[in-house]
């Protein structure tokens, strides 16, 4: 179920307002798992703990016997300078593996970006170089930080494909639930053909769209290196913090197929380790 | 009896527009940041001259407790002195006499407009106008203030935080209407100037950068000097397909005006959120100078300086308004440094390039192509995304940012803070944002040749060259204001407040700061008949990021790449906002 609860963003963007206990019962040791993440965008995290990084934050809480609390802070840039690094808290639920801003464990999930399309138009859309983009009407997210942008609008411009490719802002508008789920939205009421959009939101909004969708990782993208369509997700802790960050690669570890059950649960499509995966390791 | 010319002024038969033209003439006060509506920060107070600037003292001074960027101008409007701080957008009113506080005001912006800044959470000042301050709020209000007693007129809301906007740049009252413009280009925003009415926060037009001619306020009347910026529709046709929607060309610089002309001028920024293989074509109207009628809104001339921009120039610096003798002939002209490291001197009545000179070290182009006005790009600097590009020059930041010059009648010559800095780009960084993992672009500034990174000089715009300059270690990342007694004041990142000689650029005298600095420095005449001169200290902006922001300074990267070219900045200065007004030892027996 897609969470429709307008939030009061104006206030939560920046806000740090603290949420306790989500995790069940104080531990008798008193100890405290203190989380940074964003209220309002699944299938990551919303303030109602309803996001796949919000349960995993739960089951790390339990395996440390700590209470688990937020601090809210929309993931744009500065977020980890604002919350982490300031203080607000030790863990980032969901960052990419070998992430220069931050220590990161191993990686617990690796996804790609996926094709998003109605599963009743037939399109078995895979490849990145496939001829028919050159026809369809293809949403990607936009970041603009520098000029750079998500892969697939990247590796869509190099090859021409320009006039028949839409752009959703990342950051949407914020007093919406889930603001960068509007490109997915266009894709089931039809005025898209295709969004080419990160794994996680691909497979989750897919999942709960009201008319069937396919989430599809892309394939063929070699030839846009360095671009990457492929990446290794993992926690995040500030660069001193070696003793929360090996406790939390051995939870990664021990459940990880609790984890892998988790994710099934949200749609997050997976793909196997790929030629990346030695640079990502911690 | 300063006090009763300025009731006069305000109340008399002259009221208004005339009124706050009267008033920027009166070298007494500092009425918008730009002094006049020339643009010229010129002062014709000449108390404090090259012979006894060595004397100056400091008479009192006022801390923001505040720790992001300061780079406002103060106003002077009779004996009170106006100060805007960076978020949260305090205006205070201080007694010119002595510094007392009369009264805050406090609009109290969303908190969360901090996260939607780019970089760091500036306010670049207010502007007087009939009995109020105006300025603008990060949260994206334009709010009237009454001079006189800090209540508060009128607020109108003119964007919003939630689809990225923020707004930072100082207004400019012009015919009873209040011009401003938003901020926040790289976020998918669509730049816009808009005219709100002085007396009721009403907005009267707003004309926005992108578009079909009918929104970006072009009709019959639109002449402008090459002829392929005349075709109809071109905010639409330059680019593929809808995307001028988020195509950015915001507004966050500076706003000059012609009276005689009755045109306003102000320049646009860079093209945004697409990356450049995304948005083939020239990209209209950003990265562009406008000329427009202030009470309609409707543009007269444009001129892109920087069609499909490569390299993050956002080209909103001042727009100097002066008359030159150009080749035997009197020319209206309108004199601008650009990104590009080019002085631009235009026909502000037609819009035509006179010359484009370089002023600074530069390897992206070879030059200005007079005949069609475009610059000659070098290919092989071409942005590419499998491949390391190397020595950039200028840098993003451009050769001059938003930091304002200044131009002396008595020498000719224009007075220009800037950086000195060269880049390397390459796609390797992995970035993460709202959920979304990408390989974003990895841009490394470091100086430019010689190994400084800032730069003072004076440029003949007549002659297209330089005359002088000060080499400075950091960015001079500051405004600077010329005086009739030949003294050119600015600051630096590393805490030195200077004062020049304006015809040599000999250093005269210099005070060291709390922190670094980047504001706007004025010069007045207090109600006991002195000359002073203030600026606000305290470092930041996207130069200073790095400290006031407290960036990791092993980041490279940091701020957009900035970073990189500052990690030595802490060594020098820590943050925090403070006034200091200087002034000359008391005539007459020691008290």
């Amino acid at each position: 179920m897609i969470a429709r609860t307008p939030l009061a963003a104006l206030g939560v963007i920046g806000a740090t307002a603290v949420v306790a206990a989500l995790a069940g019962p104080a531990s008798a040791a008193g100890r405290e798992l203190r989380v940074c993440a964003d209220p309002n965008n699944l299938p990551f995290s919303n303030q109602e703990g309803e996001g796949f990084e919000n349960r995993i934050a739960e089951l790390v809480a339990e395996e440390l016997d700590a209470e688990l609390s937020y601090t809210w802070w929309a993931q744009r840039r500065g977020f980890i300078r604002n919350t982490l690094n300031a203080g607000a808290c030790d863990v980032v639920m969901g960052v990419p593996a070998g992430y220069e801003l931050v220590e990161t464990t191993a990686a617990y999930y690796r996804s790609a970006y996926v094709y998003v399309y109605r599963a009743d138009r037939g399109l078995d859309l895979r490849s990145i170089q496939d001829p028919r983009l050159r026809e369809l009407r293809i949403g990607v997210h936009l970041i603009g930080d520098d000029g750079a942008n998500p892969p697939p609008a990247h590796a869509l411009g190099a090859q021409g494909i320009v006039d028949n490719v839409v752009g959703y802002m990342i950051y949407g508008d914020y007093r919406e639930p889930n603001p960068p789920a509007r490109v997915i939205e266009a894709v089931a009421v039809g005025d898209l053909d295709v969004a080419a959009v990160w794994g996680p939101f691909g497979g989750y909004f897919a999942k709960h769209a009201p008319v069937p969708l396919a989430a599809v990782p892309i394939t063929d993208t070699a030839a846009f290196a360095p671009l990457r369509f492929e990446f290794g997700m993992a926690m995040g802790v500030r660069k001193d913090d070696r003793a929360l960050l090996e406790e939390l690669n051995e939870i990664v570890e021990r459940r990880r197929e609790d984890i892998h059950a988790l994710l099934d649960e949200y749609g997050v499509p997976r793909v196997a380790p790929g030629a990346f995966e030695e640079r990502e390791a911690p | 009896m300063l006090v009763a010319t300025l009731l006069l002024l305000a109340h008399g038969p002259a009221e208004g527009d005339e009124a706050v033209a009267e008033l920027s003439r009166d070298d007494a006060q500092w009425v918008m940041p730009a002094k006049n509506y020339a643009s010229t920060r010129f002062s014709g107070l000449d108390q404090i001259d090259i012979e006894n600037v060595g004397d100056l003292q400091l008479v009192w001074t006022f801390s923001t407790g505040l720790t992001p960027g300061h780079e406002a101008a103060p106003l002077v409007v009779g004996d009170t002195m106006y100060v805007v701080t960076p978020f949260p957008n305090i205006l205070y009113a201080l007694d010119t006499r002595d510094g007392s506080l009369r009264w805050a005001y406090e609009p109290e912006p969303e908190r969360a407009s901090q996260g939607v800044a780019c970089c760091d959470v500036v306010n670049r000042g207010a502007a007087y106008f009939d009995g109020k301050i105006f300025y603008n709020t990060l949260d994206n209000h334009t709010v009237a203030v009454d001079a006189e007693t800090g209540e508060e007129v009128w607020k109108t809301r003119l964007g919003s935080i939630n689809r990225g906007e923020t707004m930072t740049m100082a207004p400019l009252v012009v015919k009873g209407k209040v011009l401003v413009g938003n901020s926040g280009g790289e976020m998918g925003v669509r730049g816009w100037l808009t005219a709100l009415d002085a007396g009721t926060g009403e907005i009267a037009w707003r004309a926005y950068s992108t578009g079909p001619d009918s929104d970006v306020l072009i009709g019959d009347d639109f002449e402008p000097f090459y002829p392929q910026d005349r075709e109809p529709d071109l905010g639409v046709l330059t680019w593929p397909p809808g995307r001028w929607e988020i195509g950015g060309g915001t507004v966050w610089g500076w706003i000059s005006y012609d009276p005689e002309l009755d045109l306003i001028y102000y320049g646009t920024a860079n093209p945004g959120p697409w990356n450049h293989n995304q948005r083939l074509g020239d990209n209209k109207w950003t990265s562009s100078i406008f000329a427009r009628n202030p009470d309609t809104g409707m543009a007269r001339w444009a001129y892109q300086w920087g069609p499909h921009d490569l390299y993050d120039y956002d080209g909103v610096n001042e727009n100097i308004l002066i008359d030159l003798e150009i080749d035997g002939a009197e020319r209206k002209v309108l004199v601008r440094p650009e990104r590009n490291g080019h002085m631009y001197v235009l026909d502000r009545v037609t819009g035509e390039v006179l010359s484009a000179e370089p002023y600074e070290y530069i390897t992206v182009t070879r030059g200005i192509d007079l005949e069609t006005g475009r610059p000659i790009e070098v290919e092989e600097k071409e942005p590419r995304e499998n491949e390391v590009m190397r020595e950039i020059c200028p840098a993003a930041p451009g050769a001059k940012d938003w930091q304002p010059s200044a131009f002396s009648p008595r020498t000719g010559l224009i007075y220009v803070p800037h950086q000195h800095l060269c880049m390397d780009m390459k796609a390797v960084e992995t970035s993460y944002i709202a959920g979304t993992p990408f390989v974003g672009a990895e841009v490394e500034m470091y100086a430019g040749p010689g190994g400084y990174r800032g730069e003072y000089m004076a440029w003949d715009p007549v002659q297209g060259e330089k005359v002088w300059a000060i080499e400075e270690n950091f960015p001079v990342w500051s405004g600077t204001v010329v005086t009739a007694g030949d003294v050119a004041f600015y600051g630096t990142m590393d805490r030195w407040f200077k004062a020049v000689d304006a015809r040599s650029g000999e250093l005269l005298w210099q005070f060291r700061t709390g922190s670094g600095i980047i504001g706007q420095p004025i010069t007045y005449l207090g109600p006991d008949g002195r000359q002073y001169v203030a600026i606000l200290a305290g470092v930041g902006g996207w130069a200073g990021a790095v400290v006031s922001a407290g960036l990791d300074t092993s980041v490279p990267f940091g701020a957009l790449g900035f970073v990189g070219a500052m990690t030595d900045l802490p060594e020098h200065t820590a943050a925090g906002g403070t006034l200091y007004v200087f002034a000359l030892p008391e005539q007459g027996p020691a008290q």
